[in-house]
């Protein structure tokens, strides 16, 4: 019942908020989505307290995997609509229905990726993700804005397609097996008769949705969406999507990676996933030298970290748990990253390199932008140390120290590269004010608009010293089910 | 060489003239005209036979050598199709490159002819005339292709005859591809629209008309008799691939080859009364796409 | 009941190459709208017998495919100036040399792939080779409708694909499905209307602003 209603209740006020009259206009209606974004995150508490049976005839049920992305969306959810009280008070976007509803839609439609355990449905819940962000990246209507939305729309479009034409790959495999093969692609039916799924569909179903989610998530070489799209999407958005949206890009890839894993196929899925992690750090390290505008510099992170999050898969071992527990920082540190680069936007015009001296004029905003530029590249003491640390550890054990070396000097030119465009930012000689009253940049920082990074960043600095029981607990049995170890 | 295979190439030739002239009708009548009568050409024709010839001084014997020739080659060609749907009166193995080549003799024949007189015109049409038969070569051969794997037979009674028609319970997908590359063919090879337009009496716009713009006389006569049986012999092979006569008796396969004749002709009308005529630089890919018919239709032979 | 289906999938096969090498755009979406009415039609002429669930995804399919989406592309680009496709990357001769080329190859994979003898064995060649040529469309084109009905041709391809599959997704799923490609093709039709707002064309190799 509460899986069902975490699906619905935000799809209804979707709809809702797209259809009824009372919501014509600019206005954007933000206490509703406050609402929503506690009611669900209420509702997504209560499921690791009290564990839910599944639902639907088993369509929908919280695994481990599931609910960590879920507790993950949820979280930025909440901080996203704390953070669009003060982002409303100085830029309005053209249709707050838009606005508003296709926040709402996301959030249903990532709630239903999570939760799925028919793969189908997995993949309408992953095609609806894609369409309800498409009209939020082109909020701006210029020219560069509507670029960027074509391009996302059609790479999108293209990998989804491909991943629908894996699922059904996956339903030959279960057609072809021979036997009673039980509910057609379901996810405990096809981990129960893994082993006797016809082996070349299942390795054909493991590419096409690789590739496919893949494309979702920004892996080299389907990233080519993700600069313009993030750089051209308003910060909040971007942040939703490099946190939550590619998590759940990720949950695709781990389902059929678990199946894949009980199959016993691994020795065939791991190269593959290694090569596409490397291939991704070799990208991002390659173009983060020399960026000029924060969020595509974030973008070409958020390549590096889904880079990270399917090596850890491929290595096996600790891996599976570093992944896991990468994916929790990384979706927290990219929220937190964008939520700040869009509070220098609002007070600057543009998060580029044009910018100088913000840690006079944004203190608090240039802070944040120092801290998570430290985040995001994995130094301690935040939390993605340790989980990167946890990938470097399964490259040794499994036996990879040439692997390691790679990670290694590829955060190494990204710490670097990313360090660049930050610190040049941030120190120097903040520019003689235009005439523009002084005052009012300070102004814009209000606490709607820090609060929300701000708590972010506590929790990724305390997942650098302490995981709670409950968390690892439920990151451990992940990451076995992914045919991993826990820590 | 059977006499009722004679005899049936006989009435060929005698009705040739008449599938042009069903065709204009056709058009005519389906743009609100009535049009000149059925068998007008055949009324030309008398008219031109009883003029006399005035031949330029800048002409070589070519010129006058091209429409016999022509029409030489095309009664030969005419001899390896199997007319009553079982038997043609010539057949060996592999006679379907000597029908290409005595049609391509013909055309190679006229295009010589119209060279020789030295003028811009015939040379223009002549250059194009050969640009799309370079197209539609091998998307001749490509359908033979086709019915070769079809029927099994190398020559072109087995292809057209018997064997093709045993072939059409399994292979019938595959043939109705092949019959409308074929009718694409006919369009092209002779100048109807939307590859050329036959009434058309601009010379810049003309392929096959201009190159025998110098002609007269009996060697117009010849040549327009020998255009109306090109497309006849075309018309057999679309009629043979569509509807396979092997079944009947002699003169009810003749008789369905002739009405087939007439859908054909009418057919043809039709299409030039719908459609207009491509741009030139469009033609290769029209011939491209009746080609691309056919090489599915050869792969789904081979599967 | 088979000769009709496999009347009908060569049919879709010739829409294929149809649509490969039109230049004009109402062609294209014509074409598009012939192909979705022949994919309306095959879930009825394959069941081996008629369901509930047969004839109500015909029925969607049909409302979808050949009547929704192509009535909203046109809607799309009715302020376009421009009607035709340039030459596109790979030339009009050589796409159609390539789809032809497509639908040998899909012949060939599909000869190879394990498969239980199907009622109707054309259904995967023809299946790969409209997702290839789909593939093509997308990529070699120009204009940004051409390209949208290219991404539909592919849905297509992956849609006569999963009609082999029809008892392991459910009815609901179908549904969902072609609701999500409805609304993705919706917003694409209105992303490509913006875009000839702003650039005054449809041309999508204008869109090179952004990059690194």
């Amino acid at each position: 019942m509460r899986l069902l209603a975490l699906c619905a209740i935000p799809l209804a006020t979707a709809l809702v908020v797209f259809a009824a009259p009372a919501f014509r206009g600019r206005r954007v209606p933000v206490a509703l989505l406050f609402v929503v974004a506690c009611a669900h995150l209420a509702l997504v508490t209560s499921l690791w307290v009290v564990p839910p049976l599944p639902t639907l005839g088993g369509w929908l049920a919280a695994d481990p995997l599931g609910l960590t992305v879920l507790t993950l969306t949820s979280v930025l959810f909440v901080v996203t609509a704390i953070y669009i009280v003060g982002y409303l008070r100085h830029e309005a976007p053209r249709s707050g229905r838009v606005f508003a509803g296709g926040l709402l839609a996301f959030l249903a439609a990532a709630s239903v990726v999570a939760l799925a355990h028919h793969l189908a449905m997995l993949w309408v819940g992953m095609e609806a993700t894609t369409l309800s962000v498409a009209p939020l990246v082109f909020l701006r209507r210029d020219r560069r804005s509507l670029e960027a939305t074509w391009k996302y729309l059609v790479v999108s479009s293209v990998g989804i397609a491909l991943a629908l034409l894996g699922t059904f790959f996956l339903a030959s495999a279960q057609g072809q097996g021979g036997g009673d093969m039980g509910r057609p692609l379901l996810l405990p039916d096809l981990i129960a008769h893994a082993r006797e799924l016809h082996p070349a569909w299942l390795r054909a179903a493991f590419l096409f949705l690789l590739v496919g989610f893949g494309t979702k998530m920004g892996l080299a070489p389907m990233h080519t969406w993700k600069p313009d799209t993030y750089g051209e999407a308003p910060s909040l958005v971007s942040g939703l999507m490099s946190g939550a949206l590619t998590s759940c890009a990720f949950l695709g890839v781990a389902r059929v990676t678990e199946v894949v894993a009980a199959a016993g196929l691994g020795s065939f899925a791991q190269p593959v996933l290694i090569a596409f992690g490397l291939l991704s750090l070799a990208v991002a390290a390659t173009f983060v030298i020399g960026q000029r505008d924060v969020k595509r510099l974030l973008a070409y992170s958020s390549v590096e970290h889904m880079g990270l999050l399917v090596l850890g898969l491929g290595l096996g071992g600790v891996g599976a748990y570093g992944s896991m527990l990468h994916l929790v920082n990384n979706g927290l540190a990219k929220g937190w990253m964008f939520l700040v680069a869009g509070n220098i936007a609002l007070a600057t015009g543009a998060a580029t390199a044009g910018n100088r001296g913000l840690i006079r004029t944004l203190p608090a905003s240039a802070t944040l932008l120092v801290l998570g530029l430290f985040a995001v590249t994995g130094s301690p003491p935040f939390g993605m140390f340790v989980s990167e640390f946890t990938i470097l550890r399964a490259a040794f054990d499994g036996g990879h120290p040439w692997i390691a070396a790679t990670i290694l000097m590829a955060l190494a030119v990204i710490f670097v590269g990313m360090a660049a465009l930050v610190l040049g930012m941030v120190l120097g000689e903040p520019p003689a004010p235009t005439g523009r009253d002084p005052g009012a940049v300070a102004v814009r920082e209000s606490r709607w608009l820090v609060a929300g990074p701000v708590a972010l960043a506590a929790i990724v600095l305390m997942l650098g010293f302490y995981i709670p029981g409950p968390l690892r607990d439920v990151l451990t049995r992940a990451a076995m089910a992914l045919g991993g170890t826990g820590p | 060489m059977t006499a009722e295979a004679l005899i049936a190439l006989g009435l060929l030739g005698i009705t040739a003239p008449a599938v042009p002239g069903i065709a204009v009708k056709t058009k005519s009548f389906l743009t609100g005209r009535r049009g000149p009568p059925v068998l007008q050409l055949y009324a030309d024709l008398a008219k031109l036979i009883r003029k006399g010839r005035v031949y330029s001084r800048t002409t070589t014997p070519i010129f006058r050598a091209g429409p016999v020739i022509a029409l030489a080659s095309l009664i030969v060609a005419a001899l390896f199709l199997p007319l009553d749907g079982r038997e043609a009166p010539a057949r060996f193995a592999g006679d379907l490159v000597a029908f290409a080549g005595l049609l391509a003799l013909a055309r190679f024949a006229l295009v010589l002819a119209g060279l020789d007189t030295g003028s811009s015109f015939e040379g223009l049409g002549a250059s194009r005339e050969v640009t799309i038969a370079s197209f539609a070569e091998p998307t001749m051969f490509l359908c033979f292709v086709a019915l070769v794997l079809a029927a099994g037979d190398l020559s072109l009674s087995g292809m057209f005859g018997a064997p093709l028609a045993a072939a059409w319970p399994h292979a019938g997908a595959s043939l109705s591809l092949v019959g409308v590359s074929l009718f694409v063919l006919l369009l092209a090879e002779n100048s109807r629209v939307p590859v050329d337009d036959p009434a058309t009496h601009l010379e810049l716009t003309m392929i096959h008309e201009v190159i025998v713009l110098d002609h007269g006389g009996p060697d117009l006569a010849l040549i327009l008799y020998g255009g109306a049986l090109k497309l006849t012999l075309f018309g057999v092979l679309v009629v043979s691939v569509l509807v396979p006569r092997a079944g009947l008796s002699g003169l009810a396969a003749l008789a369905l080859l002739f009405a087939g004749l007439g859908v054909v002709a009418l057919a043809v009308g039709v299409v030039e009364s719908v459609m207009a005529r491509v741009r030139l630089v469009r033609v290769p890919q029209l011939l491209v796409g009746a080609a691309a018919l056919a090489l599915v239709a050869t792969i789904l032979q081979l599967r | 009941m088979r000769d009709a289906a496999q009347i009908v999938l060569l049919l879709v096969v010739l829409s294929d190459l149809a649509i490969l090498g039109t230049s004009r755009l109402s062609s294209c979406i014509r074409g598009l709208a012939a192909q979705g009415f022949l994919l309306g039609l095959l879930p009825v002429l394959i069941a081996p017998q008629l369901s509930v669930h047969a004839v109500s995804l015909a029925l969607g399919t049909v409302i979808v495919k050949a009547v929704a989406l192509p009535w909203f592309l046109s809607w799309a680009i009715r302020e376009a100036a421009v009607r035709r496709e340039i030459e596109p990357i790979v030339g009009f001769i050589a796409s159609q040399l390539l789809g032809a080329l497509a639908v040998a190859l899909a012949f060939a994979i599909a000869s190879r792939l394990p498969l239980p003898a199907l009622q109707q064995p054309l259904l995967v060649p023809v299946s790969l080779a409209t997702l290839i040529i789909g593939f093509i469309v997308l990529t070699t084109r120009r204009k940004a409708l051409v390209q949208v009905v290219g991404y539909l041709i592919l849905e297509n391809g992956i849609y006569l694909f999963g009609l082999t599959q029809t008892e392991s997704v459910p009815f609901l799923l179908e549904l969902g499905v072609l609701l999500d490609i409805f609304v993705g093709v919706f917003i694409m039709g209105i992303v490509v209307f913006h875009i000839n707002r702003e650039f005054d064309s449809l041309d999508a190799t204008r869109l090179t602003e952004l990059s690194d």
